[in-house]
């Protein structure tokens, strides 16, 4: 099993890693990720990407794989992973900051308090927010 | 420490329309933080964020970074560093003055505060509040390499999580290399090497080598 971390969410896939590819048969892709080979392109939810015809040989595979940093390229998110190829990270796609310099929208997150109850940012819309980092080290 | 401090803050302006998010920083998640928090007795939400995700999307480089967000969950500040200063840079120095560090922390501190009450007050007619203009020339445009630093904090965490204690160093490395302005990357990663090493002496001889430098990105208050 390979972990991925894909946009902060962490799933354990059955994957063929080759080189600096990382093949995922299309139901173990929407089973653990959401994303669905369909006619009109690779989609998750209701959002699709198209696949032009010269993409296809770099993005698909005959046995029904899907190349996962060929889609993350085409997506702009950045791609590392360990030595043994084990652990992989895909970043926020690469549109996510130049839109929040776009429309100056406070980026949301969900994170858990010390009781491990998640409070988002847009819990509180309404209210102004001073939002401070801090650490114990 | 801070969070006392944003605490008493909360107190003080929550009957305003203003509440206050606290965010530790600390991917050796709630054991690293339970006392702290527990001692500050938070009533605002105070959340754990192990793998800076919250710096990552502020594009926050140390702590405390703090941002002003408005009612409709807009951006008014996206990146100050409040009132910490540089005050405590030459601590280690054996003729360091502490009464004078303590003024200068506490000047910096009352001043800061101030400005967050005229903002509660005044809103987007406060003269804290920025422009759109200014907001976009504060807001860093992506960089490819900053987005790569990120990613790889993010798998020095996971790996430290599962134990790779080597492997999680070997990323962070990446990350610093990429990102070396980046104080959260370094001390999170020294703090998990070892305890301590995060404030030992590996922290201050870098310090040192920022020379006339600042601490981290300042502007105006």
């Amino acid at each position: 099993m390979t972990t991925v971390i894909f946009e902060d969410e962490a799933v354990a896939l059955d994957a063929d890693v080759a080189g600096d590819s990382l093949w995922v048969r299309s139901p173990e892709l929407a089973r653990t990720l959401g994303w669905e080979l369909k006619p009109e392109g690779l989609c998750r939810g209701p959002l699709c990407m198209p696949i032009a015809a010269t993409e296809r040989a770099d993005l698909l595979r005959a046995d029904g794989g899907i190349d996962l940093v060929a889609l993350a390229r085409r997506r702009g998110q950045a791609v590392v992973h360990d030595d043994a190829r084990s652990t992989w990270v895909f970043g926020p796609p690469g549109t996510q900051r130049s839109e929040t310099v776009r429309s100056l929208v406070a980026p949301d997150f969900a994170l858990p308090d010390l009781d491990g109850r998640l409070h988002r940012l847009s819990d509180a819309r309404g209210r102004k927010v001073l939002l401070a980092s801090w650490a114990s080290w | 420490m801070d969070l006392p401090v944003w605490q008493a803050l909360y107190d003080e302006l929550s009957p305003k329309g203003f509440t206050v998010i606290t965010v530790a920083m600390d991917s050796g998640g709630a054991d690293d933080v339970r006392s702290w928090i527990t001692d500050a007795k938070p009533a605002h939400p105070s959340l754990i964020d192990r793998h800076h995700v919250v710096a990552e999307r502020y594009d926050w480089v140390n702590v405390p970074s703090i941002a002003w967000i408005d009612e409709d969950g807009r951006i008014v500040r996206p990146n100050d560093p409040g009132f910490a200063g540089e005050y405590f840079r030459n601590m280690m120095e054996p003729d360091f003055d502490y009464q004078a560090m303590m003024l200068e922390y506490r000047r910096m501190r009352d001043g800061y505060l101030d400005a967050v009450r005229d903002w509660v007050a005044n809103g987007a007619q406060s003269r804290w509040a920025l422009t759109e203009t200014q907001l976009r020339e504060r807001l860093a445009a992506p960089n490819a390499d900053h987005a790569r630093a990120s990613a790889w904090f993010r798998l020095g965490t996971a790996l430290h999580e599962r134990g790779r204690r080597d492997d999680a160093q070997a990323a962070f490395a990446q990350a610093k290399a990429l990102r070396p302005e980046s104080w959260n990357f370094a001390r999170q990663a020294w703090h998990l090497e070892e305890t301590g090493k995060s404030g030992g002496s590996e922290f201050w001889a870098a310090v040192k080598a920022l020379g006339d430098r600042p601490y981290y990105p300042r502007h105006e208050l």
